[in-house]
């Protein structure tokens, strides 16, 4: 008979290379709520998620904004009595998220991993205008309006360069990333 | 002259411009050689690991393979979110058998192979460590004297844990600022995140740390915010126009690199470091 893996069993499957202590040791004591900067703008606290994710609540998990809205600041990590590693829990919470294709609706966090990564496969470096294009869409026309005044701000002063750098190797490196994940065919 | 491998990251090749240039003249005037690693790539910052993981590890041992090729004992990254990934990446290549091998064959593809056997380190690191304060206080010609420094750690460079640093209360970078004559200010939020990409991802949560950064420090009567990181720069730099915005506050503290202070104290000309006239005028106001 298959035996279906717990939701904490699943989370902590996928946080491969991370040493921390395991989730089921949370104690609930907060501290982690109690530090993250942007616990304000989280639907639920990250103790909560973490209750949430020992109570087999996938889908209220899967629904929660709480880890698209962290900064992977390791605030709550250094600071956990129980030693678990909270912020790559949220790392870990992302992917199960993208894997499941399954989000808060309005998130731009999701798209902008997956614009990130692709960017990455198809020239080895990151370059800020590149990615805007998968972002600004989602914005509000004055939002939109402000990003470009930045934008040309930073150009002008000479901050900003008009053309992305890529690696010599591309080739090599994409091949190494197919070796990792296949991603299908590049640009 | 100590040769170090030198991995700059993508930012400072773009936003963080004036970083890499004023790394590089301290750097020199300091009498240790940063030499760029040869086709290095992208770090990842914060966006590959919610994609794979794995892959996220690799891409960044791709960079320490080259570096580890150089025969060079140590890796330095200028930006603190490169730093984060290649120490972690360094640590677990060392403790992982497996994962190493994962990675190593990954690594074929570019014909290269890591071992994890670089010092990652932070190049403030360099020159607080190597270089060290005493032989820094001697090479300053222009003492920053008078000039309040709100010395902004942010998160990477002490989180999560590299070993040794004290991650609640750090007291380097105030030390550095020391050596150069300058007065580092205590606050709160010295250690508290700059929002990172959630200046992308979430802009309102990204300004309110920003804001709350800023009311801090100028609370504490700072003339200058220093940083270690091309990505709380930013933030902290050209959004403030959108947090005074946000909140009707009037902030226009200036953000300076931990770099472009030190090229100011060692008498290093203006535009090797990046520092425009207004950021003179600044030091030549408080400094008297």
């Amino acid at each position: 008979m298959a035996v279906e893996l717990s939701f904490t069993k699943e989370i902590e499957n996928i946080m491969y290379a991370s040493h921390g202590k395991p989730i089921k040791d949370c104690i609930q004591c907060g501290t982690c709520s109690g530090s993250c900067p942007a616990v304000e703008f989280m639907d639920n606290s990250p103790r909560e998620v973490i209750g949430m994710i020992g109570a087999n609540l996938k889908e209220e998990v899967l629904a929660t904004n709480t880890y698209w809205t962290c900064a992977s600041c390791y605030q709550c990590t250094v600071r956990c009595p129980a030693g678990i590693d909270i912020a790559d829990m949220m790392y870990a919470l992302k992917r199960y998220s993208m894997w499941k294709g399954q989000y808060k609706e309005g998130l731009l966090g999701p798209d902008f991993s997956e614009a990130f990564v692709k960017m990455i496969v198809n020239s080895g470096r990151s370059f800020e205008p590149i990615l805007a294009a998968t972002y600004l869409p989602k914005y509000s026309a004055r939002d939109i309006i402000q990003e470009g005044l930045t934008a040309t701000g930073l150009v002008l002063s000479g901050k900003m360069p008009l053309l992305p750098k890529k690696v010599k190797r591309l080739k090599n490196l994409q091949r190494m990333v197919r070796r990792i994940i296949p991603i299908g065919e590049t640009k | 002259m100590k040769q170090y491998a030198y991995y700059p990251g993508c930012s400072l090749e773009s936003l963080g411009k004036n970083y890499n240039i004023s790394a590089l003249a301290v750097s020199d005037e300091l009498g240790v050689e940063m030499k760029e690693l040869e086709d290095w790539n992208c770090c990842g910052a914060t966006a590959y690991f919610p994609v794979d993981e794995l892959l996220a590890y690799t891409l960044v041992s791709r960079n320490l393979a080259i570096a580890e090729k150089t025969g060079l004992q140590d890796f330095i990254a200028p930006c603190s979110a490169c730093y984060k990934n290649a120490y972690t990446t360094n640590k677990y290549l060392k403790i992982d058998p497996d994962l190493a091998e994962h990675i190593n064959y990954a690594l074929e593809e570019d014909h290269l192979h890591v071992e994890g056997k670089m010092k990652v380190r932070h190049l403030i690191e360099v020159f607080i460590e190597d270089v060290g304060l005493e032989e820094i206080e001697k090479k300053v010609a222009h003492p920053l004297k008078g000039l309040r420094v709100a010395p902004y750690y942010g998160c990477q460079i002490v989180r999560p844990r590299k070993d040794k640093e004290d991650v609640e209360n750090p007291q380097f970078f105030e030390k550095l600022i020391s050596a150069i004559g300058a007065e580092p200010i205590d606050y709160a939020y010295k250690t508290r995140c700059c929002g990172g990409s959630l200046i992308i991802t979430n802009r309102k949560a990204a300004l309110d740390m920003v804001y709350k950064l800023l009311q801090d420090a100028v609370n504490s009567n700072a003339n200058v915010i220093a940083t270690t990181c091309p990505m709380c720069n930013v933030n902290v730099e050209v959004y403030q126009s959108q947090v005074n915005r946000e909140f009707g506050t009037n902030f226009s503290i200036p953000v300076m690199y931990f770099t472009q202070l030190m090229g100011m104290a060692l008498g290093i000309e203006p535009k090797r470091i990046g520092v425009g006239a207004s950021m003179l005028s600044l030091a030549q106001s408080t400094a008297n």
